[in-house]
């Protein structure tokens, strides 16, 4: 069904990636989106290099406990005595780059990422039905939505981690549930927008079904305001990922998580504060980082035109 | 000249700063307004009327500028001045009308309110004083009721209402110049009519400098004294009102001129000649003369050299090398526009007799249909279900009959049901009573319970080219898309069966991969009419497909769709509240109001006598383009009624203008519904009066 656009359009657009290519360079016409561009590609860079190599292995104790900044441990050590460089740098890994399964095999692309896909997804399947069926679709749909956000956000997170137990897939679970409603009230509304355009009337007088008229003719149109929300979403994902590991509930171990890196070094706050600073500014950087490059995408997407 | 004009712009260009350049949006314009005239300036949009408005109020925004030139307003010189220095200049000396009204009132205030705001905040005026004079100049410009409408918010009255209290609100001040930016475009023909005349004859009371922006040249026609004609940003010609329409000496004026259809014109006897080509964008403007690539009288001279504005005849300047030699009267087309028309034009289709002629196949019959919508109410009882339904009669019990290969128009003001008739006849809505029978299929239903090959054989044109194509999509992907759904070609045929929709709009291969941001709104109406024919459809319903188009693009898709007509045998239900277009393009013409049909029968018969009262209110308000022709003013009274609760008897005597006609004022039109009296030759009028009445009408437009 949807394989109809390819048919002609195959030779004629460009291929993805220089797709790709021409919307990022349209960040950099932005000076705070090539600011945050580059405050999320540190990150990235360093997740990618963390996986052939640390300075030392991140959970190997090798040195003092609670040392300060110094030639060997560039950011110190933390209260069992292990790099917390090293540390910093593996725990991007668990967000970023790769999602551990339960039979113990490794995906890519992070935690993060794989819990804003599916909120993503899931709120614009939800947010697209409410908007185009209306009526009582719509009615039953923003109810339970409405529901859902009346929770709070950490409530949600206990309930789905005590009732699954932890792992990378619960919390991406997690993610995928709490950020659905947003999604979905994004896209309802934009649906309400574009189903009242005249090119939706013409599918419909061509007798298209509600399926291909959501997704290939509305969907297409609404992925600019959807992919700068998502952006936003990783910010957050990355905070709720923080708060979880804080909590001691978030991603399991062996992998060091930035938010019990967080947890575990304030204990010790008066002996060694830089060892809860390094983790907090880590994802500090990364968020506001990802702020500014939605930020930066928003701005040069929404002016008027080129 | 006796008297120094009110505004005098000389060599004036505007300017806006963009990402990574500038973009001169008017480049040569001079002209001026002397005190109680009225200037029109026409052309098509991107032609800059609008911005060379805002420089002489000032707003041209933070990216705009003046580049050259002077504005002199009274005397005084506008440009270079600072904006507080420029507010004390103007004071309130010049007031603008825009083109909605509803966006130039502040909803959440009432209008007597923002009506006073205007005087306490220019002058030291009493609000017991402002009250006074509001109210006069509410009874000034004909409002009904001007105490009452004081309080009211402006929801709470028509739009035709709205742009008299904006009229009203810009005349308060006695302003020297007063701007007005297309004031009636977003208002129906009978509305605008009634409009239009408060304007002329506020003028000559007034003694008010008025610059009248417009792209209709049958409204300029009508309330202007002088016209100048703007063209990529140029003043191509400036000249009374008379010269214009009898002795255009610009190629652009001429074009413009004929290429909108007369009123009584049809398609049989005449033909519409478009002006190639578009309006270049400001930053592919051509050099010589702007107007050469789409000038019949182009020659070498005009691709190098820039003409100027000159002067032709006293008070007519025109910027043509060749303004003496060029004639409107001999003007011939160019062979291939000649060859294309006679392709239409030359043989009349077999299906341009009445409907009720023998032979002749009925592919669409349409009876007592009715389309009902559920009104929701807001009190407690309504919300609970208790209070009887209440239902907005949208269409009530409409009835005609399509013969294959004919066009039948629809026309009626804004409410009167025609776009609710066709999305029910479509099936974007199922109908609530009544038969309407298509090729043996049953167009009650709506589409989810239509079979395949009636959604195939059932096509739509609409109307906004803006909104008519997918902005994801490339030209195409979109027409290949009915291809693959029906299955009209076999697969691997549906790029050939693409280029040949193509170019049987007259649009080429090149245009495959474009995206609809990539073309002008003509050729994404004509992208809109190549899709809804790839299905092959026996019907296509033409929702104002022209309306929001430029004239001369207006007149080239008109020629395309009788075009296709003559080619495939299409069979089209055409809407338009334009008149002239409908009488224009149409074999049958029904007469709608208020969910009603008040007249059916041949495109010709309707636009003579006898006609339905309504028609005949209809065709007098018409802004005719040729200031000699003579119109009989009738304007109807107050805004259409609702529909929630139309009037008893025959829908339309609570505005009839011809009820006095029958005894005791018409007491059976409120009474009794009326009859159809049938004329002969499939003509109907839907009125108790006479048919020996409605022939002595006098007829409402004579030249």
């Amino acid at each position: 069904m949807t394989t109809a656009p390819q048919t002609i359009g195959s030779r004629a657009r460009p291929n993805p990636l220089a797709k790709l290519w021409g919307s990022l360079s349209l960040v950099f016409e932005s000076r705070i989106g090539t600011i945050g561009f580059f405050m999320v590609a540190f990150w990235f860079a360093l997740a990618l290099i963390s996986i052939v190599w640390t300075p030392y292995d991140p959970n190997a104790s090798l040195f003092g406990q609670n040392l300060p900044p110094n030639a060997e441990n560039w950011l110190g050590t933390d209260h069992l005595g292990r790099d917390l460089l090293s540390r910093l740098m593996q725990g991007t890994q668990v967000i970023l780059v790769k999602t551990r399964l339960p039979n113990g095999w490794v995906i890519p692309i992070g935690v993060a990422l794989w819990g804003v896909l599916g909120s993503l997804t899931l709120g614009t399947l939800l947010g697209l039905n409410a908007g185009y069926r209306g009526g009582w679709t719509d009615q039953i749909i923003m109810q339970i939505q409405d529901a859902l956000i009346a929770f709070p956000r950490i409530v949600l997170y206990l309930v789905v981690i005590a009732a699954m137990g932890q792992g990378d897939l619960v919390v991406i679970l997690a993610i995928t549930l709490t950020g659905a409603p947003g999604v979905a009230r994004l896209a309802r509304s934009l649906a309400l927008d574009i189903k009242t355009r005249d090119y939706i009337r013409a599918a419909e007088t061509r007798g298209e079904s509600p399926w291909y008229i959501m997704f290939v003719e509305i969907l297409p149109n609404a992925r600019g305001p959807l992919i700068v929300d998502a952006m936003l979403r990783v910010g957050y994902a990355i905070f709720a990922i923080g708060t979880l590991g804080f909590l001691g509930i978030g991603l399991p171990p062996p992998d060091p998580d930035w938010g019990n890196m967080v947890n575990e070094a304030r204990r010790f706050i008066y002996t060694n504060p830089l060892a809860v600073l390094w983790p907090s500014l880590a994802i500090a950087t990364l968020v506001i980082g990802l702020n500014l490059f939605a930020d930066g995408l928003r701005e040069e997407t929404t002016r008027y035109q080129k | 000249m006796p008297q120094s004009p009110v505004l005098a712009i000389e060599d004036l260009a505007i300017t806006y700063r963009i990402r990574g350049g500038e973009i001169d949006a008017v480049t040569d314009v001079s002209f001026q307004i002397q005190r109680g005239e009225s200037f029109g300036v026409v052309g098509e949009s991107g032609c800059g009327k609008s911005t060379v408005a805002w420089s002489v109020v000032g707003f041209l925004g933070a990216n705009g500028y003046v580049k050259r030139g002077s504005i002199q307003f009274l005397g005084q010189e506008l440009v270079g001045r600072r904006p507080d220095e420029l507010r004390k200049l103007r004071g309130n000396q010049i007031a603008m009308v825009y083109q909605d009204p509803m966006q130039a009132l502040n909803p959440s205030v009432r209008l007597g309110q923002q009506l006073k705001e205007v005087l306490t905040v220019h002058q030291k005026v009493s609000d017991q004083e402002a009250e006074e004079r509001c109210l006069a100049m509410l009874k000034r410009v004909h409002m009904p009721d001007p105490a009452d409408v004081m309080g009211r918010y402006p929801h709470q009255i028509s739009g035709g209402q709205q742009q008299r209290v904006v009229i009203a609100m810009a005349l308060l001040n006695n302003p020297a110049l007063l701007i007005m930016d297309e004031p009636t475009t977003a208002l129906d023909v009978t509305v605008e009519a009634a409009v239009l005349d408060l304007i002329d004859e506020l003028r000559q009371e007034f003694n008010t400098a008025i610059m009248y922006i417009s792209h209709n040249l049958g409204v300029v026609a009508r309330v202007c004294n002088r016209v100048g004609v703007m063209y990529a940003g140029e003043m191509v010609e400036v000249a009374p009102v008379e010269a214009i329409f009898q002795d255009p000496r610009h190629p652009y004026t001429q074009g413009l001129i004929r290429c909108v259809p007369r009123l009584g014109a049809d398609k049989a006897s005449s033909v519409l000649y478009p002006i190639p080509g578009r309006v270049p964008p400001p930053d592919q403007r051509p050099t010589g003369c702007l107007f050469h690539p789409r000038c019949d009288y182009a020659q070498a001279r005009c691709q190098e050299e820039r003409p100027f504005l000159r002067l032709f005849a006293e008070d007519h300047r025109v910027r043509c090398h060749f303004a003496e030699e060029i004639d409107m009267a001999s003007w011939q087309p160019p062979e291939e526009v000649q060859a294309a028309i006679q392709a239409h034009a030359g043989a009349p289709n077999g299906a341009q007799g009445s409907p009720s002629s023998p032979g002749e196949e009925i592919i669409l019959e349409v009876e007592g249909l009715r389309k009902y919508y559920v009104a929701q109410g807001n009190s407690l009882r309504d919300v609970l279900g208790l209070a009887p339904k209440r239902f907005v009669r949208a269409v009530d019990g409409v009835g005609f009959q399509v013969p294959r290969r004919t066009t039948l128009g629809i026309v009626g003001e804004s409410g009167c049901g025609k776009s609710t008739l066709v999305k029910t006849l479509i099936g974007l809505e199922g109908a609530t009573d009544g038969r309407a029978e298509f090729l043996g299929f049953d167009l009650t239903v709506d589409l989810s319970k239509r079979p395949e090959r009636l959604i195939q054989e059932l096509q739509m044109v609409f109307q906004n080219p803006d909104s008519t194509m997918n902005p994801s999509y490339t030209v195409g992907q979109q027409i290949a898309r009915p291809l693959i759904r029906f299955q009209t070609v076999p697969r691997e045929q549906v790029q050939d069966e693409v280029i040949r929709l193509l170019e049987a709009v007259r649009l080429d291969a090149s245009y495959l991969d474009r995206l609809p941001r990539q073309l002008s709104g003509g050729e994404k109406q004509r992208v809109g009419i190549a899709r809804a024919l790839a299905s092959r459809p026996d019907l296509v319903l033409c929702d104002e497909p022209v309306s929001a188009l430029d004239v001369s693009v207006q007149a080239a898709v008109l020629n395309l769709l009788l075009a296709i007509q003559k080619e495939h045998g299409t069979t089209m239900l055409f809407i338009a509240h334009d008149l002239s277009v409908v009488r224009f393009f149409s074999d049958h013409v029904a007469v709608m109001y208020l969910g009603q049909v008040m007249e059916f029968g041949p495109a010709d018969a309707i636009y003579a006598p006898p006609y339905h009262p309504y028609t005949e209110a209809l065709l007098s308000a018409v802004p005719i383009p040729d200031p000699g022709a003579r119109q009989r003013r009738i304007r109807l009274e107050g805004s259409v009624p609702s529909a929630l609760d139309p009037p008893s008897g025959c829908r339309f005597h609570t505005r009839c203008p011809r009820r006095h006609l029958l005894p005791d004022n018409g007491a059976i039109c409120a009474a009794e519904v009326p009859p159809w009296r049938d004329v002969g030759d499939g003509h109907r009028i839907f009125c108790h009066l006479s048919l020996e009445t409605l022939r002595s009408l006098e007829p409402v437009i004579q030249r």
